[in-house]
């Protein structure tokens, strides 16, 4: 042996990130020790980069065992993909991007004049994910973020179609995960189920995790539709009718620019974040997801054609 | 029990005031605890209500929740303005429509002592299958009744399928007290009679409250309306239970669940082995046994990404290096050198049947123990638990009478033969040996599950060792011998 270290003090008392990151870290390991091909989904959101750090932890001083895929709707923040690419190569990852702009020119998937990329983003995705025979997709999905996924589990088995059942779903007990499935089916992993927005915000705290700039304060010509502050962007910009200002703003999630909407905030940095999220009245999919507007069933409808 | 504030408790809460939500702008950065909890109840007894006002009272229910569930409520013909806190909890397109909870249902709340991981079971639809997923991971079983019926046949249920499971903690939340007038003896009525229940059942630690989850007395604040009751309201009590176990009482069972070999120029010999201590604590320095194979040796690192630790607790995930070059892999055991740890490939236990596919003897199926898969042979059901009569009936011999349709998914009984949401006691044979502690025990290693090989699907979760279906049913002294085990060689 060579390594040796240094030895530091016992800790006892597991507090709640603790747990939590003991779970996921647990649960990463259960996919790599029983499955094949796993992937990570890599969206430069601050879900899949907690789940990213989560993995390095798991694994070291071992690299990742996985690459990371990036669902890439074409419609992106630049500061987004400047942090994925930057991560990508600092930690030696391989990268694989699924799409949306070639489905579309492959003639795969038909953009909807005026609509979001974001429901377009199942096509490319599970071509992906037969292309590269994934048996294992680690998405950054919380139980907490919307009441179809308070009901997925940690391991969600789907068909060869990539279809989620919840009528079919298996039960899960203690920590007995079961990945198993036939060929062609795969099982999606969820490692943050059980944390919450704020979980999420105190953990990027308490590790000292970067995040690209679009989640804290900055000034943004942004114009309103849906009740959100859109801003113009490759996906299209404000119509005639619809005035652009310039404001303060932050993103509480990260998605297509299409369907992606600021919110007004001063918070400058995460101790700021986290005191704004525990104040919050609305949570971050009602507040910035015009995706999820569009009825009390749109994320069960989308998990159910194999969204994330 | 009963009307007296559970003094176990009030030692481990120094301060006995309710805390809910943190003041403005401070932030414990989430450095309270964790308890995970289970909720056992139909709507009918107020269930969804009482989750809805612990959601609520908390403040974890954030405006548009709660406007798509009044959008909801009101486009069902809901009446009078009143918010169908239910509709907070049904997740599901056809649970909605059909107005039912078909699935488990996660719910997470915090108060400045703790955060809370709910899971929300229905009381109706497959309760055996939901209830045992909710309760196998759960510290405390939230049992609901409505103080005007009492304990019911589903209340009776509930509490058998916690107790089965080794839930420590049970709060018997007795409801709408309002509707019998906040009657202190109709209250002891139905927190004795469940007190004498849970004594047959040897479930420990139950606590009863009175409630009424839609007026908010004793949820959270304590009611003016109970001055007969000087307990714990129920968030106290949430509050107030133990999460953490005494590591250093328990002994160390660490399941092997990955291999780290990095092979870089920083870490080029560098081997160890990934887990969750899953009971007790592993220190450096440790005299350890490797099951099954039974070598030993000592522990000289317990690393992690912030730097190596001198001892782990459960349930801390860590990766552990050896003094000797062994050959350990993914299902191995690692457990204190000095322990006699049982170990062999004949389990009995019970299960819970999970699935429509009735159980047929002789099926070869895969084993889930801790992080080894191992093949095995289901030999046979030899008794069944009826958990609305907490009667057992027993089979004599072994089974190879009958050929089972495996197709057949109605619910009568067949014979020797679990479907789904029976629990029976089983006997698999497996193809290479396995820790078997008793889940009685040893409630984070004990369990397993019965996979189909085929498709992978979980047919059933099992304890292993006695269970309450064999305190129910105390073996017979001319069926202790077990030589046809032995004896019937596969």
């Amino acid at each position: 042996m060579t390594t040796t270290f240094p030895v530091t003090t016992t800790t006892t008392r597991l507090t709640q990130l603790d747990a939590l990151e003991s779970e996921a870290v647990h649960v990463m390991r259960e996919v790599a020790g029983e499955l094949e091909r796993p992937v990570l989904l890599f969206s430069g959101g601050k879900d899949s980069i907690v789940m990213l750090h989560l993995a390095r932890k798991a694994f070291w001083p071992a690299p990742v065992p996985f690459p990371v895929m990036h669902v890439d709707t074409g419609h992106n923040f630049p500061e987004v993909i400047e942090y994925r690419d930057r991560t990508v190569t600092e930690l030696g990852l391989r990268l694989v991007v699924a799409s949306v702009q070639e489905a579309i020119d492959d003639g795969r998937v038909v953009e909807r004049p005026g609509g979001s990329r974001n429901p377009l983003q199942t096509v490319p995705l599970l071509d992906a994910i037969t292309a590269h025979r994934f048996d294992a997709v680690f998405g950054g999905g919380r139980r907490d973020e919307e009441k179809a996924r308070a009901k997925e589990r940690m391991f969600s088995l789907r068909d060869e179609f990539g279809q989620w059942d919840p009528r079919r779903q298996r039960p899960e007990l203690w920590d007995l995960y079961n990945g198993r499935h036939r060929p062609g089916e795969h099982v999606r992993v969820f490692p943050l189920s059980n944390w919450t927005e704020l979980d999420v915000w105190r953990y990027v705290e308490r590790e000292g995790i970067e995040l690209p700039g679009i989640y804290f304060t900055h000034e943004r010509d942004v114009f309103a539709r849906d009740g959100m502050w859109l801003t113009a962007g490759t996906w299209g910009g404000p119509r005639p009718d619809e005035h652009v200002e310039r404001r303060r703003v932050r993103y509480r999630t990260v998605g297509d620019m299409s369907c992606t909407g600021a919110v007004d905030s001063t918070a400058a940095d995460v101790a700021d974040v986290i005191a704004e999220v525990a104040a919050s009245r609305l949570t971050e999919r009602g507040a910035t997801r015009a995706d999820d507007r569009a009825s009390e069933a749109a994320m069960e409808d989308r998990k159910r054609e194999g969204y994330f | 029990m009963g009307t007296h504030a559970p003094t176990g408790l009030v030692e481990t809460a120094p301060s006995a005031s309710p805390a809910t939500t943190p003041p403005a702008g401070v932030d414990d950065h989430g450095q309270r605890d964790l308890l995970r909890l289970a909720t056992a109840g139909s709507v009918d007894d107020g269930k969804s209500t009482l989750i809805g006002r612990l959601l609520y009272d908390t403040k974890s229910v954030l405006a548009d929740q709660l406007s798509a569930v009044e959008r909801a409520t009101a486009a069902r013909g809901g009446d009078d303005g009143v918010v169908d806190l239910a509709l907070l909890t049904d997740g599901l397109r056809a649970e909605r429509e059909q107005g039912i909870t078909i699935d488990v249902a996660y719910r997470y709340f915090s108060t400045a002592r703790r955060a809370f991981v709910l899971a929300d079971t229905p009381g109706h639809v497959q309760y055996t299958r939901n209830m045992v997923t909710g309760a196998s991971t759960a510290e405390l079983a939230i049992v609901l009744v409505d103080a005007r019926k009492g304990v019911l046949e589903q209340t009776r249920r509930h509490a058998a399928l916690t107790a089965l499971l080794g839930v420590p903690h049970v709060v018997l939340a007795v409801n709408k007290m309002d509707l019998v007038g906040f009657d202190a003896a109709t209250f002891r009525t139905i927190a004795e009679e469940f007190a004498d229940y849970a004594r047959v059942l040897g479930q420990p630690g139950v606590h009863a409250v009175p409630l009424s989850a839609l007026a908010g007395d004793n949820v959270v604040d304590r009611s003016v309306r109970t001055p007969w009751y000087d307990g714990p309201t129920l968030l106290e009590l949430l509050e107030a239970v133990p999460v953490t176990r005494d590591a250093s009482s328990e002994p160390l069972r660490l399941p092997v669940q990955y291999v780290i070999r990095p092979r870089t120029p920083e870490h080029p010999d560098y081997r160890g082995y990934a887990g969750k201590v899953a009971s007790g604590v592993v220190r450096v320095g440790d005299e350890l046994r490797v099951l099954p194979s039974g070598r030993t040796s000592r522990v000289v690192g317990l690393d992690t990404f912030d730097g190596p630790l001198d001892a782990a607790d459960a349930p801390r995930s860590v990766t552990v290096r050896l003094a000797d070059d062994l050959d350990v892999a993914r299902g191995d055991v690692l457990v204190p050198a000095a322990e006699q740890v049982p170990t062999g490939q004949d389990l009995v236990g019970t299960v819970c049947w999970l699935t429509e596919r009735r159980s047929v003897a002789g099926a070869r199926v895969l084993v889930r123990v801790g992080t080894r898969t191992v093949r095995g042979l289901l030999r046979d059901v030899d008794a069944r638990l009826d958990v609305d009569t907490l009667t057992v009936e027993q089979w004599d011999g072994v089974d190879t009478r009958y050929t089972i349709d495996a197709t057949d998914t109605s619910t009568q009984a067949a014979p020797r033969s679990l479907g789904l949401n029976a629990i029976g006691r089983v006997r698999l044979r497996l193809a290479e040996p396995v820790v078997l502690d008793d889940y009685a025990t040893h409630r984070r290693t004990g369990g397993f599950l019965v996979v189909d090989p085929a498709d992978g699907s979980t047919l059933a979760a099992g304890l292993i060792g006695p269970t309450l279906l064999d305190r129910l049913a105390p073996v017979r002294a001319d069926e202790r011998d077990d030589d046809w085990l032995a004896g019937a060689g596969i």
